[in-house]
């Protein structure tokens, strides 16, 4: 019969509005300044820049190798290299970027910075209430803004953080031992009398190898 | 406390000298209008909103005050704000005036809707003429606009508006013929006076009959494609002509446009109110101390809140089902409705005219149902070349 169909929809619209006061679940709106959703753990909005350690300054693992600023597809990253050098975690002499800039409002949040760095110096945030009043200070981030401690990064992304540590740990093991040897191998080679000046240059490329 | 608006109106008119009463009369009326009515307007868009969200659930808005029910004095002041844009091409006088020629007879046709006992501002003879001569004047403020913008989407809506209205006023005004005819008077006054009274606890609402339940579907069927109301908004159709005749009004005037609609809608309802149910009369003999302005506005805001639960289920109607809803099915039905409320009449009472007349009422429905809009099997589409 005619309006049949009618009455049927007006009797499950009239069942979702009385539910929507009732039934909790039927209300998927998240009232977003005041109620917020957990974030994944792979959520990821902006690039920051990991330090180890209290010093953001002395221990940002950062070695203005320039990689991710080539890389960046749509080059919002900007690089000085400084003229020194500083130890880098593992104790190397490494340069360090005297200027570190991230333009908020040219980023697009690809993730292809923290692909290509191999020293897991730079990693995503989920921070993403970035907006502000001032476009032209506000929206450059410097290396001061940037730089996030690695106990950060560890309580955001836990499994990524996990992977990273074990990775740079193995890093510095090796490197430990292998200035444990050089020693030993030092020590060898003091032991050893002191070859005439004439031997030295054939010595010198054997030894180098 | 039923008196209490008029007895305070003619305790302000006494202040007035004798020569200048009836003008200051015709004033505070006027202005009580206005002011009941956008108010009333004002409450309807955020309960509308509400509505429709928690049928879609959703919030609605809930932002701005207490529940967001001050979500009208943002749009209000939203509105008033924005910049007024004309376009260049556009008849600025006819631009101008389309809106105005709209709320103007909108407000004008709610003066002859008794909204409680002596509560009416104009008691006309041919109230009911008067109310359908006037709200006949919204068509041309609809072409006004959507001529005079100069924009083809405009010009479509301001078609299918008129296309539409003219189509929908016939049905509306035969199935308000009925009662008329019943009540054997055009005032709206003497046709809520005739459904007084009460007989085994139910009263003399014409819609407790079958031909004035036919004719208060029809009326208000109607009366959705009047006011441009879902399902029957193609002259709107924001999916189709964005906003149809006022997409080139900004900032006011589309308020106006707004303000116009609703006000219509609210006449419309009340005019329904006044022939069907029985204006402002207690649904029981036993509520008759409650004051009748309130059983008016609370039957009002029932058949608002139809109007929305209606907007928040069907889908718009295309054009072509729109027309044939009102020619094929809209107009028979309601000549047949007149035809069934004369026998109602001459049948005089008893059981014989309850049985001759709702088979009169069915009988045309599901014939006129199963020929127009029976789903018609066309078997499985094949595709030629598709598949």
């Amino acid at each position: 019969m005619l309006g049949e169909g009618i009455i049927k929809g007006m009797v499950e619209t009239a069942r979702n509005f009385a539910g929507s006061f009732v039934d909790e679940d039927r209300l998927t709106t998240v009232q977003y300044p005041e109620e917020r959703l957990p974030q994944k753990e792979a959520a990821r909005n902006f690039p920051f820049l990991v330090y180890d350690g209290k010093d953001p300054e002395a221990g940002l693992r950062c070695v203005a190798c320039q990689i991710c600023e080539k890389e960046c597809p749509p080059q919002c990253i900007y690089i000085t290299k400084s003229k020194d050098r500083k130890p880098d975690h593992a104790g190397k002499p490494q340069f360090f970027p005297a200027v570190f800039d991230i333009d908020v409002s040219v980023c697009m949040s690809c993730q292809i910075c923290v692909e290509v760095c191999p020293f897991d110096a730079i990693k995503m945030d989920t921070e993403f209430e970035l907006s502000t009043d001032d476009r032209f200070g506000d929206l450059l981030q410097h290396k001061e803004d940037l730089a996030r401690p690695n106990t950060y990064f560890q309580k955001l992304h836990p499994t990524d953080a996990a992977e990273s540590d074990a990775r740079l740990a193995a890093e510095r093991a090796k490197a430990e031992a292998k200035q444990k040897a050089d020693a030993e191998a030092k020590a060898k080679a003091a032991a050893v009398p002191k070859p005439s000046p004439a031997q030295v240059s054939n010595v010198v490329p054997a030894l180098a190898k | 406390m039923d008196q209490l608006p008029i007895t305070f109106k003619h305790w302000l008119v006494e202040f007035a000298p004798a020569e200048y009463q009836p003008l200051v009369s015709a004033i505070i009326s006027t202005a009580a209008i206005i002011g009941v009515f956008a108010s009333l307007f004002a409450l309807t868009t955020v309960l509308e909103r509400k509505g429709l969200g928690r049928i879609q659930n959703r919030y609605g808005p809930n932002r701005v005050g207490p529940f967001g029910f001050f979500q009208p004095i943002a749009d209000g002041v939203k509105a008033l704000i924005k910049e007024d844009i004309v376009p260049r091409a556009a008849d600025n006088l006819v631009h101008f005036m389309a809106p105005l020629v709209l709320v103007a007879p909108v407000f004008l046709a709610l003066a002859v809707i008794p909204m409680g006992r002596n509560l009416v501002a104009l008691d006309m003879g041919g109230g009911v003429l008067f109310f359908f001569a006037v709200g006949a004047a919204t068509e041309l403020s609809v072409f006004m606009a959507g001529w005079s913008s100069r924009n083809k989407y405009s010009l479509l809506g301001a078609m299918r508006a008129i296309a539409q209205m003219i189509s929908y006023e016939v049905p509306l005004i035969i199935s308000s013929v009925s009662v008329i005819m019943i009540a054997g008077s055009l005032s709206t006054v003497r046709i809520v006076e005739a459904q007084a009274g009460y007989d085994g606890g139910l009263p003399h609402w014409f819609v407790l009959t079958p031909w004035g339940l036919a004719g208060f579907f029809l009326f208000m069927i109607a009366a959705a494609a009047e006011s441009n109301r879902s399902p029957f908004d193609l002259p709107e159709g924001e999916s189709e002509i964005i906003a149809g005749y006022y997409i080139e009004y900004s900032g006011f005037k589309f308020a106006l446009f707004f303000l116009g609609e609703y006000i219509g809608m609210f006449a419309v309802s009340g005019m329904a109110i006044t022939l069907f149910l029985g204006g402002w009369h207690a649904p029981f003999e036993f509520l008759t101390w409650v004051p009748s302005y309130i059983w008016f506005f609370g039957k009002l805001l029932t058949l608002i809140a139809v109007f929305i639960w209606v907007r928040g289920t069907l889908p718009r109607l295309r054009m072509d089902q729109l027309m044939n809803f009102a020619w094929k099915f809209m107009l028979p039905m309601a000549l047949i409705n007149l035809l069934t409320a004369g026998i109602w009449h001459l049948l005089g009472p008893g059981f014989s005219r309850w049985l001759i007349c709702s088979i009169l009422v069915l009988g045309p429905y599901w014939i006129l149902g199963r020929a127009l809009f029976q789903a018609k099997n066309v078997g499985k589409r094949i595709y030629q070349y598709a598949e």
